[in-house]
């Protein structure tokens, strides 16, 4: 198969990707250090016959998505810290609608206005969290330009798939990282499109789910009339207040991602065949952990790395499976909590060691900061 | 032939969940009435919502709705308009919605001119929520939040509306419910942004506050104080007080964002 061999950037690389992915449109408003995603949507969307509109911000990007997801398009927006704050309102409305839609989240330091064009990893809890209320995302984090473009493509089957936002995590290092990249040719990566309706267009019923646990979703100007609510609704897509049905909404929304858990947790594992030492690592600290475990090694130590590529849902299980092989966790991120610490210790062992490696001043976690921790 | 629209209207919704005297009912039969007569399917139209009392409208619609989040409405309809261009899409919002809380999205469509109708249902104050002060209660009224008189000033929403580039604007009252039909359907028909105000009785929270609790009283002041633009001008400055002006704004042929946009691909796919 012939590829196009480019040396391209992590924003680029995700731009990219949507459009491989089929993504036919983008709103955004610009932000330090996602704009140049916003750039490149601008350019390629008018040439695939996509749609490209900058919006006036963040709330009406995110909320310009969402509805042209609803009128048939696979859609995003990318976006940083304070932007991704001031879209979490309307992300809920995505859950709860059930609307597909990839938002790029490239996390710099804060917290408020913060390092601007400096890296953080301190927005995985608000990615999970965010929003008020019960509900339930998908978060994929590249680690490398390649991974952009891969897991951009990733999270629109996801987002298309289960009618679920997902959020790419990436950070400013990735973001900005320049690569070499082998284009994948068309077809190569399979690409996930949303279930359409099929029966007669009265009985359609926007969220009465199949055994998948995904209702099909019509496009607006469809043989298919709908309703879509940001108030609790039935499976008509009207308001209802009944408290049954409530139950009955809360939990779907989170039993269709449950139910796909193994599909939507991703993992990769080096060097963790024997080892002693388990770092657990993501986006832009995957490359410093490896380095790390290499160097391990060198010393007789044997370190593995098993990088999280879904963030959200946790991979509890496959954190759990390979720690109960070591002494020793140790937990590399660019945020002062350990966000992603905290959610590995709840799955570790008594006698299992945790240790974290943080970074929260704008500089890179290097391979060294890392073999401190040993 | 009588055009009712009643196709429109959802089974066993009535009675509305608004208040005696309130004048949502009112525009909600002109703007069914308005898709009746221009013969619209309810495939090709998108009605969007926002949050308040104005927000319940589409539970009781059977074309396709959306119901969004609090003074969102417009931003939603931009992306469903600009991605679907065949579609017609409405948004309905109430005066906190359109320019209080959504003020931003307001000006904002009118400038990109993005081919859709907003219908604004001002009442001068946040009804849902109890009665409070909103970004066009008037000076020195009455509100929850305005105990003592409101402080600030209103917008003029139309005239806000035209000065952002809006192609076409009209205010109209549920007094005036001909009328108002007549600029619904020119609205729907016009390309580009299009705005209809309606001022709008509250008798329950703005009426009670203001001297105005019966809902008689606020029809007939929007019927007897409502004024064409013409009239309007004739009066004098001291007569002006008390009187508003109702009738087209503006109604202008500007390029609309979706054909502009069409330029603009065959300009990229050139490039």
């Amino acid at each position: 198969m012939n590829r196009e061999v480019r040396l391209i950037q992590g924003n680029e690389a995700i731009a990219e990707g949507a459009i491989y992915a089929g993504a036919r449109f983008y709103a955004g408003y610009p932000i330090t250090p996602s704009s140049e995603i916003m750039n490149e949507c601008a350019r390629l969307m008018p040439k695939v016959g996509g749609v490209f509109v900058q919006m006036e911000d963040e709330i009406g990007s995110i909320a310009a998505v969402v509805g042209a997801s609803l009128a048939g398009a696979k859609a995003l927006t990318a976006t940083s810290g304070p932007g991704f704050s001031l879209m979490q309102e309307n992300l809920g409305l995505a859950v709860m609608g059930e609307v597909p839609c990839v938002v790029i989240n490239v996390q710099r330091n804060g917290p408020s206005t913060g390092l601007a064009t400096k890296p953080g990893q301190a927005d995985i809890m608000q990615i999970r969290w965010g929003r008020h209320g019960d509900q339930s995302v998908i978060a994929l984090s590249p680690a490398t330009v390649a991974e952009c473009f891969t897991l951009t493509v990733q999270a629109f089957n996801f987002a298309e798939k289960f009618r679920v936002p997902v959020v790419l995590a990436a950070d400013e290092v990735v973001a900005h990282a320049r690569q070499n990249f082998a284009m994948p040719a068309a077809g190569e990566i399979p690409i996930v499109e949303r279930k359409h309706p099929t029966g007669p267009p009265e009985k359609y019923r926007p969220f009465d789910a199949d055994d998948d646990g995904v209702a099909p979703m019509a496009a607006f100007g469809d043989a298919y009339i709908f309703h879509i609510s940001s108030s609790m609704h039935g499976p008509d897509g009207y308001s209802n207040n009944n408290p049954e049905n409530a139950n009955w909404r809360i939990n779907q929304l989170h039993r269709k991602i449950e139910m796909h858990r193994d599909e939507i947790v991703l993992t990769k594992e080096y060097d963790t065949d024997e080892m002693d030492v388990l770092f657990v690592a993501y986006g832009a600290t995957t490359g410093a952990s490896r380095a790390a475990a290499l160097e391990a090694r060198k010393n007789g130590i044997k370190a593995g790395v098993l990088q999280l590529i879904t963030i959200w849902p946790f991979p509890d299980r496959e954190v759990a499976e390979l720690a109960k092989r070591v002494k020793k966790v140790v937990v590399t991120e660019m945020n002062y909590a350990g966000q992603v610490a905290g959610e590995v210790r709840k799955v570790l062992g008594p006698d299992v060691q945790l240790e974290k490696v943080n970074k929260y001043n704008g500089q890179i976690i290097t391979p060294q900061n890392i073999l401190k921790a040993l | 032939m009588q055009t009712t629209g009643r196709e429109y209207l959802k089974d066993g919704v009535l009675p509305h969940m608004w208040c005696a005297g309130c004048g949502i009912g009112v525009m909600l039969n002109a703007l069914l009435r308005s898709f009746a007569e221009l013969g619209y399917s309810k495939n090709e139209v998108v009605v969007v919502t926002g949050i308040g009392c104005t927000g319940k409208t589409d539970d009781y619609l059977t074309t396709n709705a959306l119901h969004t989040t609090h003074g969102r409405a417009l931003a939603f309809a931009t992306g469903i308009k600009a991605f679907r261009p065949e579609l017609k899409v409405v948004a309905l919002m109430g005066d906190g919605d359109s320019v209080t809380i959504g003020g931003n999205h307001f000006i904002h469509a009118a400038r990109r001119n993005i081919d859709l109708t907003a219908i604004v249902i001002n009442n001068f104050n946040f009804g849902m929520t109890g009665g409070q002060a909103s970004g066009t209660t008037p000076s020195e009224k009455i509100s929850s939040t305005t105990l003592y008189g409101n402080p600030e000033r209103d917008f003029d929403v139309s005239a806000l509306a035209c000065a952002a580039g809006a192609s076409y604007v009209a205010r109209s009252t549920p007094a005036h419910a001909w009328e108002l039909t007549q600029h619904i359907k020119a609205a729907l028909t016009k390309k580009g942004f299009s705005l209809v105000e309606v001022f709008s009785p509250c008798p329950t929270n703005y009426g009670k506050n203001n001297q105005m609790a019966d809902p008689l009283q606020m029809l007939r002041w929007l019927k007897e104080k409502g004024v064409s633009r013409e009239e309007y001008a004739q009066l004098k400055e001291p007569e002006k007080d008390g009187y508003f002006e109702i009738g087209t704004f503006c109604d202008r042929d500007i390029p609309d964002f979706n054909t502009r946009y069409e330029e603009i691909r065959a300009r990229a796919l050139n490039a």
